[in-house]
């Protein structure tokens, strides 16, 4: 508080970065409600690799349970010896589970389970920062990242080994399990969500029971991150998992997916962040393309019907999405959509916004695009036409010109004829419409005129009252103008008089 | 928007004439049609869904409302949720319009479809229109809403189930007792151990209501065992629910349970691992005392709450010492004169001295409670370094909040003290770089000179002002104006004609435009308070002068207030 620089108590406002980077980075703990008292501390056991085979089962369970003490990472001097003991016999599991063949015995699965679960479920504490922006903000990171890093590994390890049974797992890897493996992804440590990524994607592979319930779960999540509470770390993650179970549809889709596609993530797009997970949700929404082209015109209409109107970083990234659609379309279904998207689409061009009309020409680069517009030319041109051939006149940036000139050029070798014949019809309208206006700005000036000679007589006629009365003891006169400037005399009469005193009243205490 | 209002125009001017279920189909036709094209922007729904509310008597009064349902069932099924919701709260409003017959033909049957529709949306909506139809309807169609909400609260949608939640205290009011207790107590159990800690902490919510609705001895076999399950819920957004919630929980299950139980549960959460729980629990100290039983509030709260205050005083967490601040001082109305200066005098000076400016605010903002107890005398010295170092504060906010409790302080210390500590602050003020400050500070001028009358005003704040109008600093020069447009008033006309007057006539001679006009401004403001002899000799010629300025503006209001003066 003491050192406060002149230049920040001037200016009550501290820019918002400065006052970011003064706070140091925080890591944070793992909200656990500790019911269990301090933890105790712990004392080494022998390696498991030294001990008898016979004995190792049980080593390894006794280990497992050791694990599941957990260290307060807030306070970094309490239980280092203990806390050190943790992350090597964690280690040491990691390694026991990869390498090792037939250690995974069917009494082994509730200790694992249960060592993950203690670990790792938790409920996820507030965050450190309200107003929290994954765009800009530094993510505050799990403070017991150490041991719990070692744990994720150790679930993968569990999962990926060659023995892991997936009959006996689903015994303790149930729907609860899942469930709660999903909040998680909404941590803020993005180390935690990758972790998270992998282990789910195994266990979708593994676990065929509980595909539906996933998808049911993921689904849930979205809803309420797009109509509840606006907010979700790992919605970019969940997407990319979703990316390769759509990839993994049969045919002909179930409704159940259809309905995933149209009620959620098209609606998807409408979310503040979409930055943060647009590549893998135009990812998504692709591979539902790819397997049932039919989808195509619902889906575009869906991003029509979201399109952005003020945000042109969302613009941008919606046309990016477009262009992956067209790369992909079946030109049967392009003629189903061609004019509301190529409305759009001139709109597009026509932003002032160069980086959103510079995204839309650059889809004239594209060789697959630019024969689904040759062979519908008839129809697109005259939608693109006007704002083409207006903006390669009017846009502010010579970048946006030279472009819309080259694809102006493209389109009219396309259709020679069709291009004159717009352009010539072009120009008519465009005189027109500068007859109209010429003759709406002449209304106008005739307007003004007619409310100038009005507002004189108003004007005449509210001034003419008071004035009356003001000249009491003038000569009164019938006609209006005369008072007026009867008026007028008066008040510079006035203020002749009126210098005077003012003068007087300001020489006296300068005399003194 | 527009669209509903033209529906509006034309349901208007039908009204009387054309039969009003063809017309409402002929409308639901269309709405259907424009919920799929052109009208799908979620604005226009949701006016639509608005507006739908209040078409009974555009369709022909109570009779014919339940032509409005169809559109307003569809709204209640959109994704959107405030579409959503204003079509339930459309809903809810025409339900009452509906004759009891009515209601079990048309609103009923509604409310069955949505809640047992596909999509989560229609059922969502559904729990919010149970309880409106619950109270008139017969026993056996009461029976079947009972089972459709019984269904929604286990619904595998947690969309669905939270919905469910929010309105199951809605819904228990409207249920007979003997139902409240085999239903809602089952569902609400349930609920209060959902899976996910977004439906469990809306169960809280409802535990407030139900608790009130029961009779005393049933609360400690229906309500508590859920609800010191929620207080230690693992999830601390249910705990934080509890903490907010703790005033209202206390009140519904009354002072016995709250001594044996909420007690300690209270303390817990004073202790919570996350200071958001803490913070809101600390929020709630002074009510909680307040209500506790007074036959022994004094031995509670000094044996078990007093502990737990001291420590969250020396809180990690600026927000929970600051909302902690907030309450704190109240204490000392409930604990008496003798305790608060044992207790809870030490904790006050201790966050006086704080590190973070908006707790020591807390304090001083509250310092009127401790004022009537133990006086405060008892703190000024403390009180002293706080407020001067809050004065300073680099954030204009922390300025500007500790002026506006300086009428207030000063009131409490008494002129002695004021002149003595306090005044050559107010008076710094009003050189402050930011001009909310100087406003400010001006205003608290006014506040003091209210308090202590205009003698004081002439011999401690005059003079100092009008000192400023020599100040080399323009914006100094119009706050001496500023001040005086805020005092003259107060100060009266005495000291206004002799003081005020000349230094405001000298300053029409500034070099500075803005200056000058607000001297013009100025002299509009103290006319009023002058005499007319002043008036007519010395404002007259001045403003006459000024209107005739060079710049525009100091002319516009030196003719302003030539005319507000009736000078001309």
């Amino acid at each position: 508080m003491s050192a406060i620089s002149a230049s920040e108590k001037v200016d009550g406002f501290t820019r918002k970065s400065m006052r970011k980077a003064q706070k140091q980075r925080k890591s944070q703990g793992s909200s656990q409600y500790r019911t269990q008292s301090a933890p105790v501390e712990l004392s080494p056991l022998p390696q498991l690799k030294d001990a008898p085979s016979t004995e190792q089962q049980d080593l390894f369970t006794q280990k497992l349970q050791q694990c599941c003490m957990l260290f307060d990472f807030l306070d970094s001097v309490t239980d280092l010896k203990s806390k050190e003991i943790k992350r090597a016999t964690l280690n040491e599991l990691v390694d026991f589970v990869s390498t090792n063949r037939g250690v995974l015995v069917e009494s082994a699965y509730p200790e694992i389970t249960n060592m993950i679960s203690t670990n790792i479920f938790r409920a996820l504490p507030p965050s450190e920062n309200p107003d929290f922006d994954p765009e800009e903000d530094e993510p505050t990171l799990e403070a017991s990242w150490p041991h719990m890093q070692l744990v994720y590994e150790f679930l993968l390890r569990f999962l990926e080994n060659p023995d892991f049974q997936p009959s006996i797992a689903k015994r303790y890897i149930d729907q609860k399990f899942v469930l709660q493996l999903l909040e998680l992804f909404d941590s803020e440590d993005p180390r935690e969500r990758d972790f998270l990524k992998t282990i789910l994607h195994r266990i979708y592979g593994k676990f065929l029971g509980l595909r539906a319930f996933i998808r049911k779960q993921i689904n849930n999540i979205f809803l309420r991150f797009i109509y509840e509470t606006e907010h979700f770390n790992g919605v970019a993650e969940l997407l990319e998992i979703l990316g390769s179970i759509i990839n993994g549809f049969a045919l002909p889709l179930k409704a159940e997916h259809k309905q995933f596609l149209m009620k959620v993530l098209i609606p998807l797009h409408t979310a503040k962040g979409l930055a943060l997970f647009h590549a893998q949700l135009a990812y998504c929404v692709v591979q539902f393309l790819e397997k049932d082209p039919t989808l195509t015109e619902p889906v575009i209409r869906g991003l029509l019907k979201f399109w952005p109107k003020t945000c042109s970083q969302k613009e941008v990234m919606f046309l990016g999405e477009i262009e992956e659609i067209l790369d992909v379309i079946e030109p049967t279904q392009f003629k189903k959509i061609q004019e509301p998207l190529f409305k759009q689409i001139s709109k597009c061009v026509a932003n002032p916004h160069f980086q959103v009309a510079e995204r839309a020409l650059y889809f004239w680069n594209n060789e697959y695009i630019l024969s689904l517009i040759e062979e519908n030319i008839d129809k697109v041109l005259p939608i693109m036409f006007s704002s083409l051939y207006r903006i390669s006149k009017e846009h502010w940036n010579p970048t946006i010109v030279a472009l819309v000139y080259n694809v102006l050029k493209t389109l009219m070798e396309m259709n020679c004829t069709l291009f004159d014949e717009l352009t010539s019809s072009y120009k008519a309208d465009r005189q027109r419409e500068k007859k109209k206006e010429q003759e709406r700005d002449e209304l106008w000036k005739k307007l003004d005129e007619l409310r100038l000679s009005n507002t004189a007589l108003v004007q005449n006629n509210s001034h003419g009252l008071p004035s009356v009365q003001n000249n009491n003891n003038n000569n009164n006169s019938n006609n209006n103008n005369n008072v007026n400037e009867d008026r007028s005399a008066d008040e510079a009469a006035d203020n002749v008089d009126g210098k005077d005193p003012v003068e007087a009243s300001e020489s006296t205490p300068c005399a003194k | 928007m527009l669209y509903s209002k033209t529906a509006r125009a034309v349901a208007v001017a039908a009204s009387k004439g054309v039969a009003c279920s063809e017309l409402m189909t002929y409308f639901y036709k269309s709405l259907c049609h424009h919920l799929d094209t052109i009208y799908d922007e979620d604005e226009v729904l949701l006016a639509l869904a608005e507006q739908l509310g209040n078409f009974t008597m555009l369709v022909g009064g109570p009779e014919y409302v339940h032509c409005l349902l169809p559109p307003l069932e569809s709204l209640a099924t959109v994704e959107e949720t405030v579409v959503r919701d204003k079509a339930v709260e459309s809903l809810r409003k025409i339900s009452q319009e509906h004759s009891p017959v009515d209601l079990e033909v048309h609103f009923e049957p509604l409310v069955k479809r949505l809640a047992s529709g596909d999509w989560f949306t229609s059922r969502t909506s559904a729990c919010g229109l149970f309880s409106v139809c619950y109270p008139r309807v017969s026993s056996t169609v009461k029976a079947e809403i009972r089972q459709h909400f019984r269904t929604l609260c286990s619904d595998d949608t947690p969309m669905v189930r939270r919905a469910a939640a929010s309105k199951l205290g809605e819904f228990a009011k409207v249920l007979e007792l003997d139902y409240v207790k085999s239903d809602i107590i089952s569902l609400f159990t349930a609920l209060a151990s959902d899976e996910q800690d977004s439906v469990r902490l809306l169960a809280v919510e409802a535990c407030v209501s139900i608790a009130t609705l029961l009779p005393q001895e049933d609360l400690e076999t229906l309500v508590m065992p859920t609800l010191r399950q929620a207080a230690e819920d693992k999830s601390w957004r249910v705990r934080y629910m509890v903490a907010d919630k703790f005033s209202e929980l206390q009140k519904a299950v009354g002072p016995e349970i709250t001594k044996n139980d909420l007690v300690p549960a209270f303390q817990n959460l004073l202790k919570d691992c996350e200071a958001e729980v803490r913070a809101a629990a600390a929020n709630k100290v002074k009510e909680f005392c307040e209500n506790l039983p007074e036959d022994n509030r004094e031995q509670i709260i000094m044996t078990h709450i007093l502990p737990c205050v001291k420590e969250l005083v020396s809180d990690t967490n600026q927000h929970v010492k600051s909302a902690l601040a907030s309450v704190i001082m109240g204490l000392s109305t409930i604990l008496g004169k003798d305790n608060t200066i044992e207790h809870l005098l030490p904790l006050f000076l201790a966050q006086l001295k704080d590190e973070c400016p908006e707790v020591r605010l807390n304090i001083i903002s509250n310092l009127d409670c401790v004022n009537e107890v133990i006086g405060i005398r008892q703190l000024s010295q403390s009180l002293l370094p706080a407020i001067v170092e809050l004065a300073e504060d680099a954030k204009w906010r922390v300025r500007l909040a500790i002026i506006e409790y300086m009428p207030l302080l000063a009131g409490q210390l008494g002129v002695e003290f004021f002149d003595e500590k306090l005044n050559t602050l107010c008076m710094a003020w009003l050189i402050d770089h930011v001009y909310a400050i100087r406003e400010a500070a001006t205003c608290n001028l006014m506040k003091l000179v209210e308090k202590f009358g205009a003698e004081w005003a002439q011999n401690t704040i005059v003079p100092k002002v009008l000192g400023m109008a020599n100040d080399p600093n323009y914006l100094h020069r119009m706050t001496t104006l500023f001040c005086i447009n805020a005092l003259s008033e107060a100060c009266g006309q005495e000291i206004t004609t002799k003081q005020m007057l000349p230094v405001v006539l000298k300053m029409s001679n500034d070099q500075v435009a803005n200056v000058r006009f607000n001297v013009a401004k100025s002299l509009q403001k103290i006319g009023p308070v002058l005499d007319s002899n002043a008036l007519q000799t010395e404002v007259k010629p001045v403003l006459e002068k000024l209107a005739t300025d060079t710049d525009m503006d100091v002319k516009y209001f030196a003719q302003e207030a030539i005319s507000v003066l009736a000078l001309a």
